[in-house]
This record gives C-alpha cells, structure tokens and sequence, in this order.
C-alpha cells in the first residue's frame, strides 16, 4: 500500500496530456482514459524515479498554502493508491 | 444531437493479412476492397481527426505492419500528441522494426494470439505462427513497451482460459483481453463452430474473475461476454457515432468497422470528404445516434442510454432489419434466433470452419 514514505513512479503505458478542445488533464494509456482535474494533473506531473509522496505533498503544500496541508496529504494518498488499483502508477522498490 | 468530440479514431491501414482467422471481422467479400490509401492522405486523417478532439488512434486491419509507412504514420499521430496503439497479429515483425516503430512514437502494442500452442493457433488461423507472435511479444516487453494480449474466445479454446492468462502474465502484458466472438462477418458464418456453450462459458467467467482480483494493479484482465448470453445488447461501439470513428482501408469513414454491410448508407470518403464532415454534417453518422430512430421495446427502456440499442449490424445481420432491436436482448421480439444459436451451440459443431480469404494485391 502507497504511503508517504513511497516511491511512486506513472506506469510505462500512461501519458499524460493536457486537451485543448476539452480543456482538461487526460491520462491517456491502451485504448482508454481518465480525466484527471488540474491538481491530480499536478500531481502526476510531479511523479519520478526518485521522489517520496511527502515530497510531492511538500511541493504541492508550497503552490496551494499551508491551510491545506492536511486535505492535499489526503487527496494526494487517494489519488495514487486509485491509480495504482488501475496499474497507471507502481511503486518503485528500493 | 451531434456528440462535440469523438475520442478514438480506428485507422484499418489495410484488410491485408497473412493468417485466414475464422472469426474474422473484416468484410466477408474481401475482394470489393482493394484500393488503399496512401501515406499523404492517412496523415491528413489524423491531423483532422486531432482537430476534432480524438485522442486515441489505433492502427488496426487486416495486418498494419503490412504497411511499408508503417513509422510515418505512427509519427505523424504522435506529433500531434495522440495515444497510439498497435493492434496487430505481429506477423511479420522484426525485432528491428520494432524498435523504429517505438522510436517513432508508438505508445502501446496489442498483439493477438489465437490459442496457448501452435496447433491450437493454426486450427482456427489456418497457419501456425505462434512461436513468432511469442517472440514479438518478449521483444515487446523487452522494449519497454505496454503490451496487451487478445485472445478471441470461442467454443475450441474457451476452456483454455487460465492458460491464456498464466501466458499473458510470462508475457508481462500490462493487459489480457479475454474476448468472446462478436458473430459479425466471417464469424458469423462459422457461428455454429465457434459459440461455446453456457457450461463452457461460465467456468472461463469464474477463472478470469479470480484471476482479475489475484493480478489487480499488476495486469488487467479484461473478460467480454458474448452479447448472446447477455440477456441484454453491449454498448456497440459505445454508441453510433458517439465515441468513435473508423476510417476502412479504403477512405470509408464509418461509426463502425462493418457499419459498410449495413443497406440503405451513402458513407462519407476520405480524402474526399473531411472527417469533420463525416461527424457533423452526415446522415449516416446522424442515423442511429440519440433514441428518436429507436423502435419499442428500446425507445420506452430505461436502459436505452447505457445500451445505445445495441449492435446495429446485428440487428441487420440476423433479422434483416438494421433498425430492429437487436436480437441479443432478452426484450426483443426476435430474441428467438439467439435462443437457437444457444441451444445448437450444445450440439455437435460442423467438422471445419470456413476460413477468412483474401487474394493479395500489391
């Protein structure tokens, strides 16, 4: 299970792209995809190799205000461990 | 009424193939389609079908790796950011080639196998390439690239269906489509040997479903019903004109892959026609779209909006009728024909199928 301490990275089969005539974030990947609102786009978009969710949590923290720490901890965990259920992200193993 | 963006565009780069499949869903008279189109007007394709808000493209067939342009087109798509997916038999495919596919920009590989051994293949492919499709495969996910696999599922290897995913898992394939036939075209004439019985049926549902929870997160597995053991129609191609455009090998721009073996249809023909104009301004995209053309029971059924009214061509196909209910619900008044096909499905099959032809042309 994905926590804070994860190294999570998108699955090779997921792109991520932003749709101008719609105007939303897609994660794109075989034959489907999802529409991802701006901040799960920011999330995704912030998804490497290397990086712990905390981190991720910490720059999100920074663009959105400390006021919301708490809910974007959260949404941030539900968001990967959702993704994850589809296979769209892994956690890498160290 | 029009839906503003179609999302998927399906490019049938050629009806060539090297194996003769039973189930075929290309047309059955193959000979009335030999005109391909070239490179400049496939590219022209994409690019309008970008500009109408598709962001999924899959290179499909017959056998698109039979197109020399293969790369080009590929490029072409993924400049313009599209999704790009392979749906090919990987006969024939080297290594090499491969590799320029991927660096052109392929995003993701489907590649289909026909059973879990090579005579199980050629039984039903009329040739046995199955040790080449595997290599493909490894190569695939050697890459680095997503691979599914496809399996249609029918009465002579439905039984199979955890080895086809314990293969699909040796595979790395991201994805395992276990998928019945759809009795459209040449499957429909084999239907009498390929549709399995409901015992058969529903032992390969309960592999699968533990199969699905076992490997969440790791590989999807994906297992389609055959629509005749529904009791109610699927959402053909999510809807008419909804979600999807088909351009055939030969410019018809069409909402489904056989939507040209429905009577009655002036199609739209690229490069002739735009897409734009195909999916705005066209009766035979505007025909089956909404529920005004929808005959009772569908047009009072609270489920018209999930189903769309089912499969167009099979309403056709088995009724005569393009506009009928289709047969596979259980409402329809003619759901009889389907109800037979079940029972002479636990009968003794025919002893051979009528396999897939096609004189090929260069």
């Amino acid at each position: 299970m994905i926590d804070v301490a994860s190294v999570v990275r998108l699955a090779p089969k997921a792109r991520l792209r932003f749709d101008r005539l719609r105007q939303q974030h897609m994660l794109l990947y075989p034959e489907r995809g999802i529409v991802l609102s701006a901040t799960a786009a920011d999330v995704v978009a912030l998804l490497d190799d290397t990086c712990e969710v905390k981190s991720i949590v910490e720059q999100l923290v920074a663009k959105y205000g400390e006021a919301n720490r708490a809910a974007i901890a959260r949404d941030v965990l539900e968001l990967l461990r959702d993704l994850a259920g589809r296979g769209l992200v892994a956690e890498v193993t160290p | 009424m029009t839906p503003e963006h179609p999302y998927t565009l399906v490019a049938e780069l050629t009806y060539r193939c090297p194996l003769q499949c039973a189930y075929c869903s290309n047309p059955v008279e193959l000979d009335r389609h030999r005109l391909e189109l070239d490179t400049a007007v496939w590219v022209r394709i994409i690019e309008q079908a970008e500009a109408l808000g598709v962001v999924q493209l899959n290179l499909s067939g017959g056998e698109p790796l039979l197109r020399d342009d293969l790369a080009e087109i590929i490029g072409a798509a993924r400049r313009r950011e599209l999704y790009v997916n392979l749906i090919t038999s990987a006969v024939p495919l080297a290594r090499e080639r491969l590799a320029v596919l991927q660096k052109a920009g392929l995003d993701a590989v489907q590649i289909s196998l026909q059973d879990s051994t090579p005579a199980g293949s050629a039984a039903v492919a009329g040739v046995d390439r199955f040790d080449a499709k595997i290599a493909a495969a490894e190569w695939t996910t050697a890459l680095g690239l997503p691979l599914t696999i496809n399996i249609v599922l029918h009465r002579e290897n439905i039984e199979r269906v955890g080895e086809f995913i314990a293969l699909a898992e040796r595979l790395g394939a991201q994805r395992v489509e276990l998928a019945n036939t759809q009795y459209l075209g040449w499957a429909l004439a084999n239907r009498a040997k390929l549709l399995p019985s409901r015992a058969q049926l529903e032992r390969a549902r309960d592999i699968a479903d533990e199969a699905r929870a076992r490997l969440r997160g790791q590989m999807e597995v994906l297992f389609v019903l055959p629509d005749y053991y529904a009791d109610r129609p699927r959402a053909c191609m999510d809807g008419w004109g909804r979600r999807f455009i088909v351009v055939a090998p030969d410019g018809l721009v069409l909402p489904c892959h056989a939507a040209h073996t429905l009577p009655g249809f002036d199609f739209p023909r690229a490069p002739q026609h735009s897409l734009e104009h195909a999916w705005r301004d066209t009766e035979a995209f505007q025909r089956f779209r909404g529920d005004a053309w929808m005959p009772e029971p569908c047009r009072s059924c609270d489920k018209r909006h999930v189903d769309f009214g089912g499969c167009r061509c099979q309403a056709f196909h088995l009724t005569g009728e393009a506009t009928a209910t289709d047969p596979a619900c259980g409402l329809s008044p003619q759901h009889g024909i389907v109800l037979r096909a079940r029972h002479e499905a636990d009968r003794v099959p025919p002893p051979s199928y009528r396999y897939r032809s096609l004189r090929v042309v260069r």
